[in-house]
Parts: C-alpha cells; structure tokens; sequence
C-alpha cells in the first residue's frame, strides 16, 4: 500500500478521538501534511475582519472548561459561572461558553465559530501597551518590531503603496480601521498601510455625522472651510461614500453596542463593493481587575455585558453578511493581548494573565473547539497562568495561508519564522494541492499515527549538514532530543518515537537543519 | 450650518484683558514663526507693553550672510572659498548666479527658523511680499541680497523713506525695468506699480488715472545701473519737461530738473503721493491683513483703519507706532480675530519647526549640514505654494489680497496633503544629512511643555491648548488619551506606569512604547485641520 494511501485510509477510518469530552479530529483533510503545498498566492476576493478585544479578555469565563469545571470553580469562586448555566456547544461537551454568549453559542452550532484554544506565545509581557504591541506586530516577546503583521502582508501583496495608490487596479484603501486610531497592525515598512476612518482629515463623518463643534467664530468659519476641502482632499473618500451609500438594506443590529455599530459599517463596506482587504474594528474594557461578575449573579456584571456585546454584534454582522450575500468572502478573528489570571483576586476580578482562546468566524471556518482545554491545577496559585497551545502567529499562518491563500515562502517573510498551520479554515477556500508519496519541497517533518499514544514514527527531511530534532511540550520549551547528528547526505529520513511515557496534551516536533527550522504540533492522547 | 465673517467691532483702545498662555500664544504666532513654548513663557513674565516694546525693538540687527554652499568639482567659483559669503563679489555668471539664488533661499529660510524674539522676520516678509520682486528675474544674486537686505534693514523704520530705496534699489529697478526707464523710451512698470501695489493702491474709486501713471514714469527716468553693479543717475537720460499730474493729486505739476537735480524729482513725486492719505490707508489695510484678518468691512475700517492711518501719517511714516497701537489693541486681542488666520506656508513649516523647537545645524560651524537641511524645508514651501523670494508676481502672495478667498487660497486638494505630509515626515523620520538630523524630539518636547508628562490628562490637554488654537471638545481629547495613549484602556495608570517605567528603565522597548504613542498622538493633532490655523 502506498504510503499516501494509507493516510487518507487511516483517516478515513480515524474516528474522533475524545481528548476532555472533546472530539478531536486532527488529520481532517485539511491537515497540514495535506495541505502544505498550497496553490501559491492565488488571488481571492477575501477580507479579513480583525476585532481587537482590548484591555485583557477572561478567557477562562469565556470559554469554560466544563471538563475542568471542579478545579476551574476552586480557582475562582467568587467569579465561576454555575456549571448549569453555561452554555453547550454541540459536539463539545468538555467546553462552554459564558451564558451571556447565547448568539454566539447559535453561531457555533451553525458549524461559523472555530474556537481556538489558549493562544499566545512564549514568555507573556503583562503590560497592556508592550503585549499589545507584539500582538500587533507578530513579535516574539523580547524583539521589537516596527511594522505590523498584516502590513507586512499587504506590503508584499501591493508593493510601493502609497505612491501609486489609489489606481485602476486598486482603487480602494488596503485595510480600514473603524472608529479608532492607526494602530500597529496595519504599519507597513514606510506607512500605515491601513486607513482609519476617524481620522481628522478623513471621512468617518459622512458615515458617522460627529464631529468637534464649530467655534462660533472666523476660526470657526475658516475651520469649516478647511475641513470640507479635508473631505474633498482624501483619495478615497468618494469610493467609500459611494460604497456606504449603495448599501440601504441590512439586518438589525442590537442598538447601544459600539462594536455593533462598527461591525454594520464594515459589512456596508464589503456589500458596496470595497476591495479593502482588511477591516479593523476595536471593543474595549476587558481590564477587568475588580468586579467583573455581580457578587449575587456571576452569570451577570461587566465582563458578561462585555461578552454579550460582542456576540450579539458578532452573530448580527454574521447574519447580515449572510442577507448581503457576502458571506462566503469574509473571516472573523477574535484578540485581546492577554488573558487574564487563572486565580481569581478578592475584589472579584482577575488580573493580567497569558494564554486565552480566540474566536474565528465565518462561513468557511472549519466549526468546532481547536485544541484542548486548558490545564487547572487543582490548587492553584495567584501567579498560575494558561500556558500557550497555539502560537498566535500560527493563528496568523493559518489565516495567510489558508484564506488569502499565501505561498508558504511568502508567509515567511510576513511573519519571520515558520509557524504551523492550525486547521482552522476550510480547504476548499485556497484548494488542496496534490500531496506526494514523498515529503515534498515544503514539507520537512511529518509524524504518523497523529495522535498517538505509544510508537509514533517520524519523517524528516534534511539537506545535510547539522540536523537536530527536539520534542517541545506546549509552551515551548524542550523536553527531549530525539537526534543530533550530520548526515553523510542530504535525504529523507525516519526515526520512531516512543511517546507512551508522555502526559497527555500537545507537542512540538522541532527540526533544526543548519539555519532552518520547521515545526509541527504532535497529540499524545 | 457654519458660521459666517462676523469681524470685531473693537477699536485700537489697548487691550487690557487677561494676559494668559493664550493671549501670548495669539500675538506670537502673529508676529513670529509659530509661538515658541519658550518664547510664550517669556513673555508671560513681563506685560503687553513690554512684550510689544520687545517684539518691535530687535537687540541685534546684524547678521552672517549666506555661504558658498554650492562649489563641487563641477561647479567652480573663481572668487568666493567655499564656506565663505558671496554677497561681496558681484557676478553675471549666470550659472554661479543661480546657486547663489539657491543659496540665498536656504540662508533666508535659516534667519526665520533662528529668528530672535523680535517681529522682525515676520516684517522683512512682510515687505518681501509688499514689493513683491521675484529673485529669478533679478537673476544677479548680488542684487537680490542687497534688495532683501534693504527690506530686513528698514522692516521696522520708515515706510517712505524705504520707498525711496527701493524706487532706486538695483534689484527693483530690474524687476520692474525702471533702469531702462529713458527720455526717449519711457518705461512706465515701476511708475505705475509704485502707485497701483506700493503706494495708492487700488481699494478707492477715485483714484490715479493713466496719465499720472505716464508722468510718474517721466520722473523716474534716468538711474540707470552701471557695470560696476552700482546704481547712478544718467541726466542725459533724464526727461527736463514739466510732469503734469491729475486732479487726484490735486493738478500737481513737478517742474522738470536738468543735471543732477533731475534725480531730485524722485523726492518730489514721493512726496506728491504720501500727501495722499490713502498711501497710508492702503498700508495699514495690508498690515491689518498680514497680522488680524482679511476681512475688512465699514466697522473695521472706521474702527481701525482710519485711526491707524492718521497716526502713520503724524508719525511722518514711521511704521512701529503703527504695529503698536494695533498689536495692543482690545481689537487685535479679539476672540473673533483668534485662531482665524490660516497660516502661510512658511507660518505652517516653519511655525512647526519652531514649536518643536527642532534644532537645525549652526551654519556657521556647518554650512553644509544646514544648507542641505535648511534647502529641505526650502523644497517644501515650493510644494505648499511659498517659494521663498518668488511670489507669482508683483502684487505679491495672492493670499493677501485675492477676494473673496484670501489665506483660504493656502490651502487646496494639492497642498492639504502636503502640510500634513511634512508635519508626519517631522514627527516620524525627520530629515538626516550627515550626522545632522532634524526631527521632532517627542519625549524631550513633552517633558519641555508639560509639567508633569505622566499625567495623560495633563499630557494631552497641555499638548492640544499649545499646539492648537481652537478648542477642543473634552470628550474628543479623552477619547484620544485613551485611545492612543492608554491603547483603549479605561485607567491612565497604563501610561504613567509606562512612562515612569522608561524614565526610570530607558530600555529600547520602553523607549518604544512611550514614543510610539506619543509620535501617534502628534501625528493626529497634528493633522486635524484644527492645526492650519494660528
């Protein structure tokens, strides 16, 4: 039998495996050993909308781990949602959602929401600006980088901007911040790659209607003057108004929800025709030290109003891109630069913390939970944090390569190393390139079974010179060297690794061949 | 619905409300490049009259010339060292000539970047722009310094003494061709500019007519410049006959003078022309456009207008105790009048340089670092429409006399972008040459205006009152602190912590954390078109 297919027998023949009451299907055909030798840089239609939770979301009073629930209520007792209040995911039962998200619960079992779980990266700054900052520019935690992930994207996608911006071609704004300021994300290697419609010589006003009152003076009146010809001035202002105004239907958003009211302005945008590939809106008020919950009704208080805002805003934007018709074009990710504590503090709130799930939705995420609940020790301390199961920037990865369909070379000068991709989005959106029996130009490392429980045999391929393999437990850190050689010649080679001794969760697989580096993430079950 | 042109009804009574950061700030960047944090505090600690007395009194009038910037393997200058000033050594080299053109622009645009704590930048400008001569059809570099520095000598002296000068000024004379002016080919440029631009004006009905325009011109014939580059008076150019004058100077006749004498017919048609009171109404109209508003209407013009008018012409056309009596007064002092010019370009680039208080190389121990930088904001002014020394014509920048529009011709679809462009430029990457670089320092000029840069509240409402001269509404400089300073947090402890962690740990990161946000702040005021007014 050939080796190729044996996998796809074995996947198909792969039941899921139940890891905390969760299924965990990890070689879906949209697994990275499938799937790395994508149709480089095909050009889509895709947007991306990046919704920034800002201030340190409470992952853990988000996504529940119900599997985990007597450990996570003694971590946090004056905070816990009741285990009957929160809310089932279908398939899922190991995790739930805070009980304020109900719209967003729908969407889950709509197969819209992937829920990753605890994101984030090694050695967490807790500082609210410098997490913020690495989040934003794809940073690890102690390299400084002045340019933002996705500015670097469009920077590769549409090179010299702004000089020859706008254009026949392009005749719209790369990215769009809503109702904000630039922020890092979008800086690209010259400019802000991004336009943030709140800007003061821009037009967040005809969409919006406020504006700093004119002094009832000639300083008023020569101010007026200089703000119509500021409207006039920006290059694409007519092109946004024109697309804002095409659009006179769209679904009902909840009213009093800020992020509702951003999220209606973006899906205007997409609907009337924008080729903006990024749209940033922003939500904050997570920094949530004291008095999250109400002290008589956890299920209550700010962090539930939070949460509900943005999931009623989150399912009303989904629905109305669906009544758009755009549904199919556009990606959704969650972030906050942090979670927060696993020990809750004695004012009722929790304070900054590391690893936290995300949220991506749309129509072509692959719905379910990604990855496994995070680990809470029965007697926790207060300086006990979630270890990180998915670097963001694999989060990143998946997105570049999977929805805007990046080579994967490409995304290596995006983002600076080689991140894995998580199966997060459907393969049908860049297409599955043939695999080959062999490990093929892009992929270095492979391991099958996946997951494993004893024996798992591994394939790496080497171009001479220094090799070395190393097993990484979730945060990182290596944990064994499986070989450390010079082979005589370049090749492919296998080793099997005897995995039975390992506790259960995830792993990295690391391989250094001279300079090069390649990861992939292993399950042992 | 925005508000219309209401001009103030005050009058030159001295002004004698509160002296505060915002009075000062208005008078400086009226009559300096910007108001200068420095120069605001300054002045806080003397009064009104004080501050007037000072601004019009410069200690010192001397200045180092500009530099031979320009001699490269290619570019040779027989006479002038590289390094050392040109304005001695006359040339009709064309070629040298227009590297001293070049040179001279990037000397001026160093005086008004180093201006000392006088009006006297802002008043050599405002003469340059008066006389309106182009220094590319002077061409000889020697005679624009010379006419530029006529100006800068007599910008705070006596208005007809220096229309004197500059009738027999060798760069006017080429400007307008009064030194090909003869008996027997009358050229009548200068005689009619001198009445119509610099002198009579044309706000009135009644006025010269043609005729005085062909007379003035007979009067002026004969200087002539020689090829020693100096001017001299040819009597055998000179036109001897009787000039008639119009019933508007009241049927003047200027006897004709033979010999040398003929060159005093020159006094005599001045002094026809300042019998006119509106010589001195047309003067203080332009003063009052250059340093109030634009507008002037019958109030104004009862109100300000005639009163300054009679005091220029009992003061014999001395021109200080005019900027006095209208920079005192309770009129200048206006709220109506605050905040309402939009700055010129140089008001804008260099305005900013100075707030700043960006340093630029000292040219006299580095020409080359300050000319090349200088000859950046030089580059700049050309793409904002202000060639320094280059008005479009002889009327001057349209921006002050062009109704209805007037400083509203500054700003437009082209040159919007670029002020904000240049402001983003300063702020971000600033301009290098060399070891030079001028740049906004954002931690030193936060910590320079703000007494306590920790505060984000204090931060951002000092930073909006200094740098801006319309308010603000509070929850728009709240949202900004929050969003920009605290990135969307609701406590300002995330930007005292922040700020404090540098100062105490200047690390990279650190240092990154507090200045990014801080060029993000700057960068957003300013580009609100709140910032193109002063």
């Amino acid at each position: 039998m050939k080796r190729r297919k044996f996998f796809r027998n074995s996947l198909a023949l792969l039941a899921p495996t139940i890891i905390q009451g969760n299924p965990i299907y990890l070689l879906n055909d949209n697994h990275p050993l499938f799937n790395t030798n994508l149709l480089a840089n095909v050009t889509n239609d895709n947007v991306l909308v990046i919704v920034q939770l800002s201030g340190g979301n409470d992952g853990l009073n988000t996504v529940i781990p119900i599997s985990e629930y007597s450990n996570y209520y003694n971590a946090r007792k004056n905070i816990a949602v009741p285990e009957n209040a929160i809310l089932k995911l279908n398939g899922y039962e190991g995790t739930g959602l805070n009980p304020a998200m109900s719209s967003l619960q729908s969407l889950f079992n709509d197969g819209k929401i992937n829920v990753v779980q605890s994101v984030g990266y090694a050695k967490t700054n807790f500082s609210h600006f410098r997490a913020t900052d690495i989040w934003m520019s794809g940073s690890d935690s102690d390299q400084y980088l002045n340019t933002g992930w996705a500015g670097r994207f469009l920077d590769q996608k549409y090179p010299n901007y702004p000089d020859q911006y706008p254009s026949d071609a392009n005749p719209d704004p790369l990215a769009i911040q809503i109702g904000s300021i630039s922020t890092l994300t979008c800086q690209g290697p010259v400019v802000n790659m991004g336009l943030s419609i709140s800007d003061p010589s821009s037009f967040y006003n005809l969409l919006d209607g406020s504006a700093d009152p004119l002094p009832n003076t000639n300083a008023g009146y020569e101010l007026s003057f200089i703000r119509t010809i500021a409207k006039q001035t920006n290059k694409y202002a007519a092109r946004i108004k024109t697309a804002s105004d095409s659009v006179t239907q769209q679904a009902t958003y909840p009213t009093g929800n800020s992020l509702a009211n951003q999220l209606k302005i973006v899906a205007r945008l997409i609907k009337g025709g924008l080729q903006t590939k990024i749209y940033l809106v922003s939500y904050g008020g997570f920094d949530t030290h004291a008095n999250q919950v109400t002290s008589t009704d956890t299920t209550k208080g700010t962090h539930a109003n939070l949460l509900g805002n943005v999931s009623n805003a989150i399912k009303a934007f989904q629905d109305d891109l669906a009544g758009l018709g755009v549904e199919d074009r556009v990606l959704g990710m969650t972030f906050s630069e942090f979670g927060r504590r696993i020990k809750s503090n004695a004012s009722g709130g929790t304070d900054h913390g590391a690893a936290a799930p995300l949220f991506l939705f749309g129509k072509k995420v692959n719905g379910g939970v990604t990855g496994i609940n995070p680990l809470i020790p029965s007697s926790v301390t207060s300086s006990d944090n979630i270890n990180y199961q998915y670097d963001f920037r694999s989060v990143y990865n998946s997105i570049l390569q999977n929805w805007f369909c990046v080579s994967e070379s490409n995304q290596f000068e995006i983002l600076l190393k080689k991140y894995p991709i998580i199966p997060v989005i459907n393969s049908s959106v860049c297409g599955v390139a043939n695999t080959t029996d062999e490990l093929d130009k892009n992929t270095h490392i492979k391991n099958y079974p996946n997951p494993f429980s004893g024996i798992t045999h591994i394939e790496y391929k080497t171009n001479g010179g220094h090799t070395r393999l190393e097993l990484l437990n979730m945060v990182g850190n290596p944990i064994q060297v499986l070989l450390d050689f010079t082979p005589y010649t370049a090749g492919i080679f296998s080793i099997n690794f005897n995995g039975s001794a390992l506790m259960p969760g995830i792993y990295y697989l690391s391989l250094q061949n001279e300079a090069d580096r390649h990861v992939i993430s292993i399950v042992k079950i | 619905m925005p508000p219309s042109i209401v001009t103030s009804k005050l009058d030159l009574t001295p002004y004698k409300g509160i002296w505060d950061f915002a009075a000062v700030k208005h008078l400086l960047q009226r009559t300096m490049f910007g108001a200068a944090n420095s120069d605001i505090q300054y002045f806080l600690t003397k009064d009104l009259k004080t501050t007037i007395d000072e601004l019009l009194n410069p200690i010192n009038n001397s200045v180092n010339p500009p530099l031979n910037d320009y001699t490269t393997t290619t570019v040779l200058d027989p006479n002038v060292k590289i390094g050392t000033t040109w304005i001695n050594d006359p040339t009709n080299d064309g070629t040298l000539n227009s590297y001293r053109r070049a040179s001279f622009k990037k000397w001026w645009v160093g005086q008004m970047i180093n201006q000392d704590r006088s009006i006297k930048e802002k008043m050599s400008l405002f003469w340059a722009n008066h006389f309106g001569t182009e220094v590319a059809t002077i061409s000889i570099s020697h005679y624009v310094y010379q006419h530029h520095s006529l100006l800068r000598n007599f910008c705070l002296g006596n208005f007809k003494q220096l229309v004197k000068l500059v009738t027999v000024d060798a760069g006017m004379l080429r400007y307008l061709n009064g030194y090909l002016n003869t008996n027997t080919s009358p050229d009548e440029n200068y005689g009619r500019e001198l009445q119509e631009l610099f002198t009579i004006g044309k706000d009135t009905e009644i006025r010269y007519t043609e005729d005085d325009v062909k007379a003035a011109a007979k009067v002026l014939t004969g200087w002539r410049i020689n090829s020693s580059f100096q001017v001299y008076f040819d009597a055998t150019k000179h036109d001897t006959s009787n000039k008639q004058f119009s019933t508007f100077y009241n049927n003047k006749t200027i006897t004709g003078k033979t010999g040398s004498n003929g060159q005093l017919e020159t006094d005599d048609l001045l002094d026809m022309i300042f019998s006119k009171t509106e010589a001195a109404k047309y003067i203080c109209r332009k003063i009052y456009r250059w340093f109030v508003f634009y507008q002037i209407d019958a109030d104004v013009e009862k109100n300000i207008i005639t009163p300054l008018s009679s005091l220029f012409i009992q003061s014999n056309f001395e021109i200080k105790p005019v900027l006095k009596a209208l920079l005192s007064s309770e009129h200048f002092f206006d709220v109506q009048n605050r905040g309402a010019q939009i700055k010129s370009p140089m008001d804008h680039a260099i305005g900013c340089i100075r707030q700043f208080n960006i340093t630029f190389p000292d040219a006299n121990n580095n020409y080359v670092d300050a000319y090349s930088l200088f000859n950046s904001i030089v580059s700049q002014l050309i793409s904002f429409g202000q060639d320094p020394g280059e008005p479009p014509n002889v009327a001057g920048w349209q921006a002050y006399y062009q109704t209805p529009d007037f400083y509203e011709l500054w700003i437009n679809a082209d040159t919007l972008p670029k002020r904000n462009k240049l402001t983003d430029l300063l702020v971000n990457t600033g301009y290098t040459k060399n070891t030079s670089k001028v740049i906004i320092d954002s931690i030193k000029f936060v910590k320079e205006i703000c007494a306590d840069p920790s505060d984000p509240n204090l931060l951002v409402n000092t930073l909006f009152s200094y740098l801006l001269s319309t308010d603000v509404l509070d929850t728009t400089k709240q949202n900004l602190k929050k969003q920009i300073l605290l990135s969307g947090q609701a406590s300002d402890y995330y930007w005292t912590e922040a700020w404090n962690s540098y100062q105490t740990s200047p690390t990279t990161i650190n240092l990154n954390i507090v200045t990014s946000r801080l060029k993000a702040l700057l960068k957003y005021i300013l580009n609100t078109p709140d910032y193109q007014l002063a």
